[in-house]
C-alpha cells in the first residue's frame, strides 16, 4: 500500500436525500474516521475496515455528486459526498485496497488458501498464480497447509521446487503463432460516397503486410522510393490509384497513365519478381519426379494462366498485354502466400521494417539455393542412377556379408548343461541317499510292489479321514490366500483393493514424506546456519510422521484394525516409506557425529 | 481319410491321459515318501472315480519307464469289471519288457524316466481320438512324476509342450519326488494346467480328486489353486549359469553375464559402455519403492 492514510473534505450523509454534515474524512489502513466541522455535531464516525464489506460509488458525470457508499456487514451504510471526483476516486481506491487483503484473510478458513506474509517482494501476479494453483490442487493445498503453516518450511522453499508448474500456467497462451488471414483484405472495394467523386481506401498494418508478402515488386518499389523520392502517403496514393485503374478494367486508360507516370507504371505492370521466382521453382523440380516440368510450366504469373483466349473478343493491341491482370492470378498468389504461413515475426507497425524483413527473407532463401552446389551434384547423381535401364547393365556382384548361423545344438546343449546344474543344486540335499543300484534289484522291487497290490487290493478306506481333512484345508487355504493373486492381473492395483480411508491415508503420508525428504536431502551438505536450522526443522517433522506411521500402520495396529486380507499389501506399501525415513535419519546421525567431532577438534589447533 | 463330421461338444466329458512314472530306481530309493504299492492304490482309486463322474469319460494310462514307454490301459477297450486287474497286469508286463531293454547292470544315481516319450505318445493318442471320434472328448494330460528331469530331453519336452499348447491341451502335473521339476512347471504354466507338489503324500488321493478331477469346462468357474511362481530364469551363454540380471545382444537376444566386445552367437560388435557418473554431490531424492 503506497499511502498510509487519506484525508479529504467530505460530507457525511446518512441517506442519499440527507444534505449531509460537512467534515473531514480520514482514512487510515485499519479504519476511517469522520470528524464533522461543527464540534457540537454528534456525527462522529470511527469504523474499522474490517466491518466494511463493499463500496459503491456514483458515476462520473458533470452534474452528479461524487458519492462513495461504504456498506457494512449488517446492512448499514455510510455515504460520503466529496467536493470533486478526484477526491472521491482517491478515497475509493484507498477503500478498495483496505478492504481487499482482510477479505482474503477472512475467507482463508473456509475455501481460499492464504499466503502468509513473507519478507520477499512478490508481485501480485505471482501471488495470484500461487493462490490459483493451491485452489486447483487440493493435495498441494494440504501439503502447503501442513508444512508452511506449521512452520516447517518457508514459503520460498515450498515454491522453489514448483517453479515449473507456476510458469506453465502463464506461458500456455503465447505459444501459438497467428496465421495469415485467408481473405484478401486489400482487395476490398473502396467505400465511396455516392455524391462526391471521392473513393476511400483503408490501410492497416495487416493490409500492408499482405501487400508486401504478395506483391514483391511493390515491396521493391517501396524500398527504393520511400523516403528518398516520395513520402509514404504519396506512395500509397499512387498504389491505390493503380488499383482503381485496374478495377475499372480500363486497360487503355491504364496504359496511358503508365506512360505518363513512371512510378505508377510499376504498379500497373506485371510483377516481374514473381515471374523470376516461378521460373526458378520450375528449374528446381527434380526431373526424376516430373520429367515434364520445364519452361512451359511457367504460367502462374501470367494472366489467364497462359490459356489462349478467344482473341476476337479482345480488341486491344498486344502492347497492352503488359497491363492486363486477372483476378485469378491475384487469388492464386494470395493462396500461395497464405499457405506458406507467416514467415516474418516482425511488429506490423513499421512499414519499412516489414518490407525490409520480407526482402531479407527472400534474399536469404535465394542465397541458400545459389550456394548449394552439393544439391546440384546430388541431383545429377540421382538422375544418372535413375536413368539406368537395369536389363541393359552387366551383372553386378552385390557386396554381401556371409551368413553365419551357429549350430543350434550349441544353444540346446547349453540349456541342458544348465538344467543339469540346477538339478545338481537341488539334488545336493538328497545326495546322501544316493546308492549304487543294481538294475535287477530295482526292477525286482518294483515288480514286487505291483504284485503285492494285486493281491491285497485296495485298502479300505483309501485314506484316513484326518489326513484327507488336512490336505483339503491346506488346499483351500492356498486358493483363498490373496498372496497368490497379487501381481497376476495387470489391470488391478493393490491400492485400489484397499478401503478408501486407508488408501487416502497412505497416499497422503507418502506425498508428505516425499516433500520432506526432498528438502532434507537438498540441504546437505550443510554449509550455513540457515541450512542447519532447516534440516533440524525438517527432521523433527519427519520423526513426527514416522511416529504417526508406526501408530497407524505399525505391526500391532495392522493386525487389529486392517482386515486380514490387507495386512500384507499395506505392510508392503508402508515398508519403503519407513525405509526411506530410516535412511534419512541414519544420514543425519552420521553427519551430526561428524560435525560434533569436528567442532571438538577445532579448539585444539585453531581459534 | 474320414470325412470331417460335425462334432458333438458335451460339457463335462473328459479324456484323461495319465502318465505314470515307472522308474524303478526312483521308486526303490524313495524311502521317506510313498511306497509304490500305496501310490498305485491311490492312483487306481482316483481313476475309478474319474470313470464314475460321467459315463462318457475315458481314461488312458501310459507308463513312463527308463528305457521305453508303453500304453498300459485304455478304458474304452478294457472290460468294465476288471479295470484294476487289467491295468496292473499290463503294468507288470511293461516293467518286465523295460528291464529287458536296460543295457547296464548298475547305475549311478537315479536315472531319469522318459517323460518326453510318454508326452509324445499321449499327444499322438489324443490327436487320433480327436480326428476319428464323433464326440469331442475334452482331452487333458495328467503327469504323475517323481524322478528328476533329464537334461537331454529338454528340447523334446519343450517341443511337446508347445504342441500341446497349440492343441489347447492342459498338462497337469503332480510331482511326488523330493524336488520341483522345472520341465513340468513350465509345461503347466505354458499350457494352462495345474502344477502341484503335494506335501502330504499319504493323502495323495485327496490331492488328486480335489485338484485334478475337474474337467475342462468346469475349470472356467472353479477356482483351482495357482502356483506361486515358475522358475524362468535364463542362463548365460558363456558360463551356462543362471543369472537374474545380464546383458543382451540386441540382434539375436543372446544373454551374457558380463559385457563383451562381440556377441558370440551372431558376431555383431557392441558399442562401448558409457563411463558411469560418480555421485559427487549429495543431492539425491529418497529411494522410491
Amino acid at each position: 500500500m503506497s499511502e498510509r492514510q487519506v484525508i479529504k473534505r467530505a460530507k457525511y450523509k446518512s441517506s442519499i436525500k440527507d444534505p449531509g454534515t460537512p467534515g473531514v474524512l480520514t482514512m487510515k489502513r485499519e479504519r476511517f474516521v469522520f470528524m464533522p466541522s461543527d464540534p457540537r455535531s454528534l456525527m462522529k464516525l470511527n469504523v474499522e475496515f474490517r466491518f466494511i464489506i463493499g463500496h459503491k460509488f456514483s458515476k462520473e458525470a458533470p452534474n452528479k455528486k461524487a458519492l462513495l457508499n461504504l456498506t457494512q456487514d449488517k446492512g448499514e451504510s455510510y455515504i460520503f459526498e466529496f467536493d470533486s471526483f478526484p477526491d472521491r476516486d482517491a478515497c475509493r481506491d484507498f477503500v478498495a485496497m483496505a478492504i481487499a487483503p482482510p477479505a482474503n484473510a477472512g475467507k482463508a478458513s473456509s475455501d481460499k488458501p492464504s499466503v502468509p506474509p513473507s519478507s520477499e517482494q512478490l508481485s501480485t501476479a505471482e501471488m495470484d498464480r500461487r493462490i490459483k494453483l493451491l485452489q486447483v490442487d487440493s493435495e498441494l493445498q494440504k501439503l502447503h497447509k501442513e508444512f508452511v503453516m506449521g512452520g516447517v518450511l518457508t514459503e520460498a522453499e515450498f515454491w522453489a521446487t514448483r517453479k515449473k508448474s507456476l510458469d506453465e500456467k502463464i506461458s500456455s497462451k503465447s505459444k501459438q503463432r497467428v496465421g495469415l488471414k485467408s481473405d484478401m483484405i486489400f482487395n476490398v472495394k473502396p467505400s465511396s460516397d455516392g455524391q462526391s467523386n471521392r473513393v476511400k481506401y483503408s490501410l492497416t498494418p495487416e493490409i500492408i503486410h499482405q501487400i508486401f508478402a504478395e506483391k514483391p515488386a511493390v515491396r521493391r518499389a517501396y524500398l527504393n522510393l520511400v523516403p528518398k523520392k516520395m513520402t509514404e502517403t504519396d506512395f500509397w496514393m499512387k498504389y491505390w490509384r493503380a488499383e482503381y485503374l485496374h478495377s475499372t478494367k480500363n486497360i487503355v486508360a491504364a496504359a496511358a497513365e503508365a506512360a505518363e507516370d513512371e512510378e505508377l507504371a510499376v504498379f500497373l505492370k506485371q510483377d516481374d519478381i514473381l515471374a523470376s521466382e516461378a521460373r526458378r521453382k520450375i528449374r528446381r523440380v527434380d526431373p526424376t519426379l516430373d520429367m515434364e516440368a520445364d519452361e512451359g510450366d511457367d504460367y502462374t504469373h501470367l494472366p489467364d494462366h497462359g490459356l489462349s483466349r478467344d482473341v476476337s473478343k479482345d480488341l486491344t493491341d498486344s502492347q497492352y498485354d503488359l497491363y492486363k491482370r486477372s483476378f485469378l492470378q491475384d487469388l492464386n498468389r494470395h493462396a500461395a502466400v497464405v499457405l506458406e504461413g507467416r514467415s516474418v515475426d516482425v511488429e506490423l507497425g513499421d512499414t519499412r521494417s516489414v518490407a525490409e524483413a520480407l526482402t531479407r527473407l527472400k534474399e536469404v532463401e535465394s542465397a541458400n539455393e545459389a550456394s548449394n552446389t552439393h544439391v546440384e551434384q546430388g541431383r545429377s547423381d540421382l538422375i544418372s542412377r535413375m536413368a539406368e535401364l537395369e536389363d541393359l547393365q552387366g551383372p553386378r556382384d552385390h557386396p554381401v556379408a556371409p551368413l553365419s548361423i551357429k549350430d543350434p545344438r550349441d544353444y540346446f546343449d547349453s540349456q541342458q548343461a544348465n538344467a543339469i546344474k540346477t538339478l545338481g543344486e537341488s539334488q545336493s540335499g538328497s545326495k546322501h541317499k544316493k546308492s549304487i543300484l543294481n538294475a535287477h534289484e530295482a526292477y525286482g522291487s518294483l515288480r514286487k510292489s505291483i504284485s503285492e497290490i494285486k493281491d491285497l487290493g485296495l485298502t479300505d478306506p483309501i485314506i484316513k479321514s484326518e489326513v484327507a481333512m488336512k490336505v483339503f484345508s491346506e488346499l483351500t487355504l492356498r486358493i483363498s490366500n490373496t498372496k497368490y493373486h497379487h501381481g497376476k492381473d495387470p489391470h488391478e492395483s493393490i491400492l485400489d483393493g484397499l478401503p478408501n480411508a486407508t488408501k487416502e491415508e497412505i497416499l497422503h503420508q507418502w506425498t508428505s514424506i516425499q516433500e520432506l525428504l526432498k528438502h532434507f536431502w537438498s540441504s546437505y551438505p550443510i554449509t550455513t546456519t540457515y541450512l542447519h536450522i532447516k534440516v533440524n526443522k525438517v527432521k523433527d517433522a519427519m520423526s513426527k510422521i514416522y511416529q504417526k506411521l508406526q501408530v497407524l500402520f505399525g505391526p500391532i495396529e495392522i493386525k487389529s484394525s486392517v482386515r486380514q486380507d490387507f495386512r500384507h499389501p499395506v505392510s508392503l506399501l508402508v515398508q519403503p516409506m519407513t525405509q526411506a525415513l530410516d535412511a534419512a535419519f541414519a544420514h543425519y546421525e552420521v553427519d551430526f557425529q561428524k560435525r560434533s567431532t569436528k567442532s571438538v577438534e577445532r579448539p585444539n589447533g585453531f581459534v | 481319410m474320414t470325412p470331417v463330421s460335425r462334432k458333438l461338444y458335451t460339457d463335462d466329458v473328459s479324456l484323461l491321459v495319465v502318465l505314470i512314472d515307472t522308474n524303478p530306481y526312483f521308486w526303490s530309493t524313495n524311502n521317506s515318501g510313498l511306497p509304490y504299492s500305496k501310490f498305485l492304490s491311490h492312483l487306481v482309486a482316483f481313476l475309478n472315480s474319474i470313470l464314475l463322474l460321467n459315463q462318457l469319460n475315458q481314461v488312458v494310462g501310459i507308463a513312463t519307464g527308463v528305457n521305453s514307454c508303453g500304453y498300459i490301459y485304455d478304458s474304452s477297450l478294457a472290460p468294465p469289471n476288471k479295470r484294476a486287474e487289467t491295468l496292473l497286469q499290463k503294468l507288470e508286463e511293461f516293467v518286465i519288457k523295460d528291464e529287458e531293454l536296460s543295457a547296464e547292470d548298475s547305475v549311478d544315481g537315479i536315472k531319469s524316466s522318459l517323460l518326453s516319450g510318454s508326452l509324445s505318445m499321449a499327444l499322438c493318442y489324443i490327436q487320433r481320438v480327436l480326428r476319428s471320434g464323433s464326440l469331442h472328448p475334452q482331452p487333458r494330460i495328467l503327469c504323475l512324476h517323481g524322478s528328476p528331469d533329464g537334461p537331454g530331453q529338454y528340447v523334446a519336452v519343450m517341443n511337446s509342450i508347445f504342441s500341446a499348447q497349440r492343441s489347447m491341451l492342459p498338462i497337469d502335473s503332480c510331482v511326488i519326488g523330493a524336488q520341483h521339476s522345472a520341465f513340468l512347471q513350465q509345461a503347466s504354466h505354458i499350457t494352462g494346467g495345474i502344477y502341484s507338489k503335494p506335501q502330504q503324500l499319504d493323502g495323495l488321493f485327496q490331492y488328486l480328486s480335489t485338484l485334478f478331477a475337474t474337467d475342462l469346462h468346469s475349470r472356467s468357474f472353479i477356482q483351482l489353486h495357482k502356483s506361486v511362481g515358475v522358475d524362468f530364469r535364463a542362463s548365460c551363454f558363456c558360463h551356462k549359469s543362471t543369472i537374474d540380471m545380464g546383458y543382451i545382444c540386441s540382434v539375436c537376444l543372446s544373454i551374457f553375464c558380463k559385457p563383451h566386445k562381440k556377441c558370440s552367437t551372431c558376431g555383431s560388435t557392441f558399442g562401448q559402455p558409457q563411463a558411469t557418473v560418480s555421485p559427487t554431490n549429495l543431492k539425491r531424492k529418497a529411494p522410491d519403492s
